[in-house]
């Protein structure tokens, strides 16, 4: 059982819902990554997406472009971001991290030496933001032969044709796309997200995190009620972007901001976990 | 040699091309396709795209035999597909009609479209106008400046046009803006993508609507040459002109075909936008194709004078073609563009835009290796009077 399935499975016998905070890799500098990771940690985090910096992030909206933007100027790398992935693990075992980006940095530098890399840093899964299932035939069994989980992204669009293909592909999580949008984006129809999680359910058992226009505790614990799991991603980045020229407090603001919605998606449960620390 | 028709069901036209979206893209673009193919061979689609090409756009475009060219360079007669005499003066018409009817055929009510030089989002706006459909185009910002003119069309035509700041802000910026505006409102929204690139069915129903130009070509070179030229000349940005004219050609083997990138400062400088002559194969806007890309997979400036051309990537069945070897690809620099635009327009009273200015420099070199009894096609793809800001401005000379 990876470490992502086993952390899921954990979450799911307790009757938790699942956090999962996204920040960019080397924003606002790759010196800070590591430490806001630890922070997120802190703040309730239970699966880590770190965002591979990319050029041309084309699914994404402003926030995150912005983010790679300020990334690049480091000239973040893929590789860098499996040392910072290696340099996490030193102290944290146990909190599964998933990289998450586009498919070009990883072509550019080979699938096979990206997944040894990714494996020996303790990545735990990848989330190839612009790779569909029809175009993953060699890739998927390549990233589950080191036993890294490929994550795919599910949408509103999504047909049960296409539900069944990427269920049978994907390992770990599915991330449900819950607008049509880009991340960052506002409107959310909890309803619509409701109603095709249940089709979805009809097609894996696999745990169904939901993501793409969460903001605050209020939207987080919205979604938690029926998803697995709730990725945050555009409401971080915007802190960092703010705070971009005073890192410093970056830690304990983001610790505090995704602590706010851990303690809403706990109270969602009839006998809530006492909220972490 | 046999060549396969491509692409094949998946998008792919050998290794490139295929379909690298998010997920919320892939279902519309299957709607797409299948629309796409079904519409093709309908009858009344046809006759409603000829009779628009005919009446609105000035189809067919003349074959010119450029007789004072071919004299001061030497060897080969050169003619010119003359595709700036098309309504709204370039090329980019062909497509942007056939999509908007395919749009409207959807029932989608607004278009939205990216555009480096202005052509395509003029062409856009011009028949969004025409059909009465709302339309967006979005252009990197310095493009915006650079080409103060197009925009100003655009407007006039009703489009709003929004300035991207992103990344480069020029063409490839435009295209992930676009592509984030279609995500956003895929149910009522027409993405008009200009040129061959992009997710499968783009490269190949673009092509199709441009490979217009190829047929024509055909057809009146046998009239007026009874045969085929010897070789064709276009440049490559995207590669929209140039597939258009090439595609029709691709099993005619004698028909060497030559497709010009844009040189920049030369490829030697790094400042160039030459993906095919110096890039390597990866992944961008949602197509495997030849790619500028750094040593991490990231995307990297381009560099052109010609606002047209300057895109890292470029059309999969360019990248295909180029490694079966059926088209040689080579560039030119800006100052070899600049020097043909001059000598087109003082030699033949054509004012070349500073796309095609680059097929005309490189026709220049090729003429004279050439005998004098064969034939040269160049595709004159747009007329450059959007481009006399930016020629005056080089020369010093202050306009308006």
């Amino acid at each position: 059982m990876s470490r992502i399935e086993a952390t899921l499975a954990a979450i799911k016998a307790s009757q938790r819902k699942a956090l999962i905070p996204y920040i960019t890799a080397g924003d606002p500098h790759p010196s800070h990554t590591v430490g806001l990771m630890h922070a997120l940690v802190a703040g309730g985090a239970d699966i880590i997406e770190l965002g591979v910096p990319f050029s041309d992030p084309m699914a994404d909206g402003p926030t995150i472009q912005l983010a790679c933007e300020r990334a690049l100027v480091h000239n973040t790398s893929l590789w860098n971001c499996c040392a910072m992935v290696a340099e996490f693990r030193k102290t944290d075992g146990r909190t599964p991290v998933v990289l998450m980006g586009y498919l070009n940095p990883i072509e550019t530098r080979g699938l096979e030496a990206f997944c040894q890399l990714a494996k020996d840093s303790g990545v735990d899964g990848v989330l190839i933001v612009d790779l569909a299932v029809e175009e993953a035939p060699d890739f998927a069994p390549k990233v589950r032969s080191f036993g890294l989980d490929l994550i795919f992204l599910l949408a509103p669009t999504s047909s049960d044709a296409r539900i069944a293909a990427i269920a049978r592909e994907a390992s770990g999580y599915l991330y449900y796309v819950s607008l049509k949008g880009v991340t960052g984006s506002a409107a959310l129809d909890i309803d619509s997200v409701s109603e095709k999680l249940a089709q979805i359910r009809l097609h894996t058992d696999l745990p169904l995190a939901a993501g793409f226009g969460i903001r605050d505790a209020e939207s987080a614990a919205k979604v938690g009620s029926v998803a697995d799991g709730v990725v945050v991603g555009s409401a971080l980045v915007s802190q960092i972007e703010k705070h971009q020229h005073t890192p410093e407090v970056l830690p304990e603001l983001l610790k505090a901001q995704l602590h706010g919605m851990r303690v809403a998606l706990d109270a969602l449960q009839a006998s809530p976990e006492p909220a972490l620390a | 040699m046999i060549y396969e028709n491509l692409p094949d069901t998946r998008g792919h036209f050998g290794p490139y091309g295929g379909r690298f979206v998010a997920e919320t893209l892939m279902e519309p673009l299957r709607e797409l396709e299948v629309a796409y193919n079904q519409l093709k061979n309908d009858a009344a689609f046809r006759a409603e795209l000829d009779k628009d090409l005919a009446l609105y756009v000035g189809r067919p475009s003349p074959l010119y035999p450029a007789e004072r060219l071919t004299k001061k360079w030497g060897g080969a007669q050169i003619f010119l597909k003359r595709e700036d005499l098309n309504h709204t003066g370039a090329h980019k018409i062909n497509n942007t009609v056939g999509q908007a009817l395919l749009a409207k055929h959807l029932g989608k009510t607004r278009i939205i479209a990216e555009t480096g030089a202005g052509q395509h989002g003029v062409a856009s706006a011009t028949i969004a106008a025409r059909l009465g459909l709302k339309c967006v185009v979005y252009m990197g910002a310095d493009d915006v400046e650079r080409q103060s003119p197009n925009v100003y069309r655009m407007k006039l035509l009703g489009a709003e046009v929004i300035p991207v700041q992103s990344g480069t802000k020029t063409l490839k910026d435009a295209l992930n803006e676009a592509l984030r505006d279609w995500v956003t409102n895929v149910d009522d929204t027409f993405y008009v993508i200009g040129t061959v690139a992009g997710p499968h069915p783009y490269p190949m129903l673009v092509r199709d609507f441009n490979a217009i130009v190829g047929r024509e070509v055909i057809n009146q070179s046998r009239d007026m040459l009874g045969r085929l030229p010897d070789a064709l000349v276009a440049c490559v940005g995207g590669g929209s002109n140039a597939i258009g004219l090439f595609h029709p050609f691709i099993e005619h083997d004698g028909v060497k075909m030559y497709g010009v990138e844009a040189g920049g400062d030369g490829i030697e400088t790094g400042r160039h936008a030459a993906p095919l002559s110096a890039g390597k194969p990866g992944v961008l806007h949602g197509n495997r194709t030849y790619v500028m890309a750094d040593d991490n997979g990231q995307i990297i400036g381009t560099h052109s004078i010609s606002a047209g051309l300057d895109y890292p990537g470029v059309g999969p069945e360019h990248s295909w073609l180029k490694d079966i070897g059926r088209v040689n690809y080579v560039s030119v620099t800006d100052t070899e563009a600049l020097e043909a635009f001059h000598e087109c327009t003082r030699t033949e009273g054509i004012i070349p835009a500073l796309e095609p200015s680059h097929a005309m420099a490189y026709a220049k070199k090729l003429a004279p290796t050439m005998r004098r009894d064969e034939i040269i096609v160049v595709n004159m793809s747009g007329r450059g009077d959007k481009d006399i800001f930016t020629i005056a401005k080089l020369e010093g000379i202050k306009l308006l």
